[in-house]
């Protein structure tokens, strides 16, 4: 005899709210997790680049031009760091002294720094604490600066520069894009017209007429917003033409036609009601342009043009590396070049899987 | 698309003017040129009157005596340069294209058919990793390669003793100076070709016409080559365009850092020296070379899908 299935007990659940759900399924993507980690990392060790590096930027010492990288070696108890001696008869030819080290010492003295740019601070993370024993994790550069300190405080640069611009471009576009697309007419003619203006010139050509139209010899912080200009300036422009599209659909929602028989202004509806609603493509769209500003910046600093020395900018430390002499016997030149790439595959990583979260359709 | 050149002209003379000083700033600062020589260099290229009269008399004599003016750091008419220069750049595009379409296209198919095997999951791997590798990374990279193991040249697009070889032999000479900077090229751009071709025959294998030409008997391969792969091919001409902008963009780093003698040298070169005209004539011109491609691109989308005609 057939029994009767039993009738599955369904368990009353308050709904979960969007952004809840949204979370769930990111959670469950374990590649974007780990590119989200990454990033909390990244930025963390950026916020902290004056404690974690051992030397100031623009810590130089000539005596010890191209040292090779040099890891601090495990002796008994004690972590030491090897003396290394420019062989007599060959200039940048680096040998260790043998019997010769100096233990590793935590929190430190050593150069001066500001904490996140306010307080005064002389501890650092590790050091020998001598000068005449470095700890150079990734080598020195043709000054004889620590290519690890410089990257630290590099990231600071190009990881900030990514947020920033970010931020102005995407609410420019947003703004532009929503008026053009809620008024229409002759507005958005105009506002599409220069859109595409901007976006018919191939990025980097525009990038240097821009740059021309600043003056030479601008302060570190002053190139900083220039990029950061430059870069928003050119951004925003693709982001408005999907945010106006978007719009165009949005203002036809019959909540549009309530908020306005409820005398809201065009502004309030634009802002209140239908910009909200692109949220979820605007993060992922985000997200995964911020390796454009990074990489922007990189360019920029790289061809000279960005930011300058001695400033560290992952960019302008990638300028020594062009020299075909240096890059061959000095590889560790293009370090910062691999911190590029672990950056923007961090944020392709989170960005794919933002995506996939945000698409209800899929499971 | 002449408006939009236009727009795209008078945008640059707008923002060259926004720019301080020109080449002649750093002229009249030379004490053995006197004010007035500097004057009458000024009145002859007309950088003594507002930026929109200079545009126009740019724009006249383009359309009058097709000239683009005269490159005052480089002392020869701005038209001879960029002709060269426009040249290395298409030619540099043009074999990264070829190289990077060539492979792509069919490691997507091959993907996209085994999909989920471990040719798919390499290639995907390979094609997320390939799309964060910085153009600047990726070059320095080939730059690295070339110098430690001197089988490609470190830069350049001929050998100095270029000028000695017979016809045949430059050609052979450029062939081999062209070779690592394509490939750089082809490089950043291949992944998202690559996932894109992947994505599109996946979508059309799913489709119903394909599992009606199964159920007919039709041969696996004929399915996929024959009805399937037509239909993929659509939505990745228009790509085609998107790729043509960064193509541009990574060539533009791509001969600044492996001394490619391209338009995007000759910008920084002019940028770098303030030859204000060239500057322009460069943007111009890959804003131009961009909009043909584009319009290429639209010319084969329009070939490949009979449903869409030009108006």
């Amino acid at each position: 005899m057939e029994t009767a299935s039993p009738i599955p007990v369904v368990e009353a659940k308050t709904p979960l709210s969007p952004w809840r759900l949204f979370w769930q399924r990111l959670r469950r993507r374990r590649v974007a997790m780990m590119g989200g980690g990454i990033l909390v990392v990244l930025y963390s060790v950026a916020l902290f680049a004056g404690f974690i590096a051992p030397y100031h930027y623009e810590h130089l010492d000539t005596k010890y031009s191209f040292h090779p990288p040099l890891w601090p070696q495990l002796k008994g108890f004690h972590l030491v760091a090897p003396r290394y001696e420019e062989s007599t008869n060959e200039v940048f030819n680096y040998r260790v002294v043998p019997d010769d080290t100096k233990p590793v010492h935590f929190f430190v003295h050593g150069d001066r720094y500001k904490l996140f740019g306010l307080f005064p601070a002389s501890i650092h993370l590790f050091g020998t604490g001598d000068d005449r024993y470095p700890v150079y994790l990734l080598g020195a550069d043709q000054f004889g600066r620590d290519v690890f300190s410089r990257m630290l405080y590099g990231s600071q640069i190009s990881l900030s520069i990514g947020i920033a611009g970010i931020l102005i471009s995407f609410v420019l576009g947003m703004i532009v894009g929503g008026i053009s697309g809620y008024f229409g007419g002759f507005t958005d003619t105009a506002i599409m017209r220069m859109c595409e203006l901007i976006m018919s010139i191939p990025g980097l050509y525009l990038i240097i007429s821009l740059r021309n139209t600043f003056p030479p010899g601008l302060s570190s912080a002053q190139v900083y917003a220039m990029i950061i200009v430059i870069l928003s300036f050119i951004s925003w422009a693709s982001m408005a033409r999907v945010i106006r599209g978007m719009t165009l659909s949005l203002r036809e929602q019959q909540f549009v036609l309530a908020a306005r028989a409820a005398g809201a202004t065009p502004l309030r509806v634009i802002a209140r009601h239908i910009l909200p609603n692109t949220f979820s493509y605007v993060i992922v769209a985000a997200t995964l342009s911020v390796p454009y500003y990074i990489l922007g910046e990189v360019v920029l600093s790289f061809l000279g043009v960005g930011i300058q020395e001695p400033s560290a900018s992952w960019g302008n430390m990638l300028t020594a590396a062009q020299n075909t002499e240096y890059l061959r016997h000095y590889p560790w030149l293009l370090a910062p070049g691999a911190a590029i790439f672990v950056t923007v595959l961090a944020f392709n990583f989170l960005g794919d899987g933002l995506r996939d979260a945000a698409d209800t359709k899929s499971l | 698309m002449i408006p939009l050149l236009l727009g795209v002209s008078l945008l640059t003379f707008f923002l060259m003017h926004l720019a301080p000083g020109d080449y002649f700033t750093a002229m009249s600062q030379n004490p053995q040129i006197s004010p007035e020589t500097v004057a009458h260099y000024r009145a002859q290229y007309h950088s003594d009157k507002a930026w929109y009269i200079q545009w126009f008399f740019w724009l006249k004599s383009i359309v009058v005596h097709g000239d683009f003016g005269y490159s005052m750091a480089y002392k020869i008419p701005a038209t001879a340069l960029i002709i060269g220069r426009l040249w290395n750049t298409f030619l540099l595009s043009f074999f990264a294209l070829i190289i990077a379409w060539g492979i792509a296209v069919p490691l997507g198919i091959w993907a996209a058919v085994r999909r989920d095997s471990w040719v798919d999951r390499g290639c995907s791997l390979v094609a997320f990793v390939g799309l964060s590798v910085p153009d600047v990374l990726l070059s320095l990279l080939a730059l690295w390669f070339a110098a430690s193991t001197g089988w490609f040249p470190v830069g350049g697009a001929q050998s100095p003793t270029a000028f000695l070889m017979s016809p045949m032999q430059q050609f052979l000479d450029r062939g081999y100076h062209l070779i690592l900077p394509a490939i750089v090229l082809a490089a950043s751009d291949l992944a998202g070709i690559m996932r894109q071709m992947r994505s599109n025959l996946l979508d059309t294998l799913r489709a119903e016409y394909i599992t009606a030409a199964r159920a007919r008997g039709l041969g696996e391969g004929w399915v996929i080559y024959k009805h399937a792969l037509r239909n993929a091919i659509n939505p990745l001409l228009t790509i085609f365009g998107y790729s043509l902008a960064a193509l541009l963009s990574g060539a533009f780093i791509v001969e600044n850092i492996m001394a490619w003698p391209g338009l995007g040298r000759l910008t920084m070169e002019a940028f770098f020296a303030k030859d204000s005209y060239l500057v322009v004539d460069c943007v111009v011109m890959a804003t131009a070379l961009l909009i043909i491609g584009n319009f290429i691109a639209d010319l084969l989308l329009a070939w490949s899908d009979p449903r869409i005609r030009l108006k």
